[in-house]
């Protein structure tokens, strides 16, 4: 499935043409709107998310930014009072459809939260867990060491599976459960704030990952940080929350063009610490 | 405001930038009077004052670098940044053809110019307002401006033409004039390269500007 000229145009901000006709896309998100209880916190939302390719959400605390992404794989579903309505079509099936099986989606659409949160059992373990509930049938430790390969951790934990994964550090940790999202061969990755709790190495490091697993898998990664959006996002959304606190997609364009020459006044004053 | 202190440094890059403007201002008149007057201690001192051009433009080099790696602009201070860049090469690079016309006083030595100046200050005339307009429309984001001056560039190619043919026929005429026609030639081509630059000034204002990467006037020479 492709872009539409007509499809990118119906947000009412600027989205530039050049993505007609060009990329294909996994996430194509028409009309979404999300509510926390009374409050409405994602505002009609339309935009197709190119496939293998990283895609980054930027904007103000509040912004809706993690609500969006938590709707791309059902995660609002254990949510309290959450609700949500529109149509997100995953590679053309929509994930939001009650038939749609929750558990199903979040395996398709794997997700990293922004603390590492490994189980509190062994290196080895943590990555075959979910594979074995999803009845893997495999060989396990080839998919354990392919999984931590892929995540760019073999070579620091090869000696020592069978350690807890509590007593990593904190950039190894999130890159185990890097691994242990993609054990389960998930289609997409989400990625919420994952070097937020990082230091600067740790995050180069899962930075450099996501170039190598885009090959592989379509990436949505949320980040306060403009500088990591710049470095390792092709396709930028910037969202903003209006008078009524709903968060609304301003923009959203590839992230060259985004970060040198936004189309949207918000997006140039945001960016460019005029606000926020 | 947020991000006060940026604000303020990127304001005083852009004055700085202004500054070496009036620099080479300055260079540009100075060369053409001398020559005018075919004064070599005016010349030399030309020559001399091109350092501090030199100078004053590694200095706005390393001010905008400085911004870039501690405030990591984007967007349009970002484009800012990269015209500035671009535009103190242009005025370094004017300031060498002042001193250009200026080495040509010296080399006159003891002859007399080949004939009174006419075209050629007003090709300097012209040349230095659209220099100053350019910076004007630098400092004021003035887009439209920026395509009324590239248009001028025309202009001075015309004198240029017009000098040209002159000295040509001068050549013609009477072959030992050739050396002072060329030395007069060389001056007309050092301000019709300024022009030339102050072109490629307005394409990058207008970047800065709009984010689109346009040229204005493409030139003959």
């Amino acid at each position: 499935m492709v872009v539409t000229q007509a499809q990118a145009g119906n947000v009412g901000s600027p989205f530039i043409e050049s993505l007609a006709g060009k990329v294909d896309v996994a996430f194509d998100i028409t009309g979404l709107n999300m509510w926390y209880g009374s409050l409405h916190a994602l505002g009609d939302v339309t935009v197709q998310l190119p496939a293998h390719q990283v895609t980054a959400l930027i904007g103000p605390s509040g912004c809706g930014k993690t609500s969006l992404i938590r709707c791309l794989n059902r995660m609002n579903d254990l949510v309290l009072n959450a609700r949500v309505t529109g149509e997100v079509l995953f590679h053309g099936e929509n994930i939001l459809s009650p038939e749609v099986d929750a558990a199903l989606v979040r395996r398709r659409i794997g997700m990293v939260f922004q603390k590492p949160n490994p189980f509190p059992k062994s290196i080895h373990e943590n990555v075959a867990f979910g594979a074995r509930v999803n009845g893997y049938r495999g060989e396990m430790d080839e998919l354990v060491e392919k999984s931590l390969r892929q995540a760019a951790l073999w070579d620091e934990v090869k000696d020592k599976l069978k350690q807890s994964g509590l007593a990593l550090s904190g950039g190894q940790q999130q890159r185990l459960c890097i691994a242990r999202a993609l054990a389960v061969n998930p289609e997409a990755l989400l990625m919420d704030e994952p070097c937020s709790a990082l230091d600067p190495i740790a995050t180069y490091k899962i930075e450099e990952l996501l170039a190598e697993l885009k090959q592989r898998y379509t990436i949505v990664i949320v980040t306060h940080n403009m500088q990591q959006a710049s470095r390792v996002s092709d396709y930028t959304g910037f969202l903003l929350a209006d008078e009524s606190r709903t968060g609304r997609l301003i923009e959203f364009s590839p992230t060259a063009q985004l970060f040198t020459n936004p189309q949207d006044r918000r997006t140039e004053d945001y960016i460019t610490g005029r606000f926020g | 405001m947020p991000r006060e202190v940026f604000a303020h440094e990127l304001h005083d890059l852009q004055q700085q930038v202004i500054e070496l403007g009036s620099m080479v201002d300055k260079a540009i008149a100075s060369s053409v009077e001398a020559l005018s007057a075919l004064d070599a201690e005016e010349a030399r001192k030309i020559i001399h004052d091109d350092l501090l051009i030199n100078k004053k433009r590694f200095e706005i080099e390393e001010q905008a670098l400085n911004l870039i790696a501690t405030q990591q602009p984007l967007a349009r201070d970002l484009r800012v940044i990269a015209a500035v860049l671009n535009i103190i090469i242009d005025l370094e690079r004017m300031g060498d053809h002042a001193e250009g016309i200026a080495k040509i006083v010296l080399l006159h030595g003891s002859e007399g110019l080949l004939k009174p100046l006419i075209d050629v200050p007003r090709m300097a005339d012209k040349a230095r307002s659209m220099v100053r307009r350019s910076l004007d429309a630098f400092l004021s984001l003035n887009v439209e401006a920026t395509r009324a001056i590239s248009a001028e560039d025309d202009e001075v190619d015309a004198l240029h033409d017009q000098v040209y043919r002159e000295l040509i026929s001068y050549m013609i005429e009477d072959p030992r004039t050739i050396t002072r026609a060329t030395y007069l030639m060389w001056v007309a081509h050092n301000l019709e390269r300024i022009a030339d630059r102050a072109t490629n000034i307005c394409e990058r204002v207008a970047f800065m500007v709009t984010g689109r990467m346009e040229e204005f006037n493409v030139s003959n020479y």
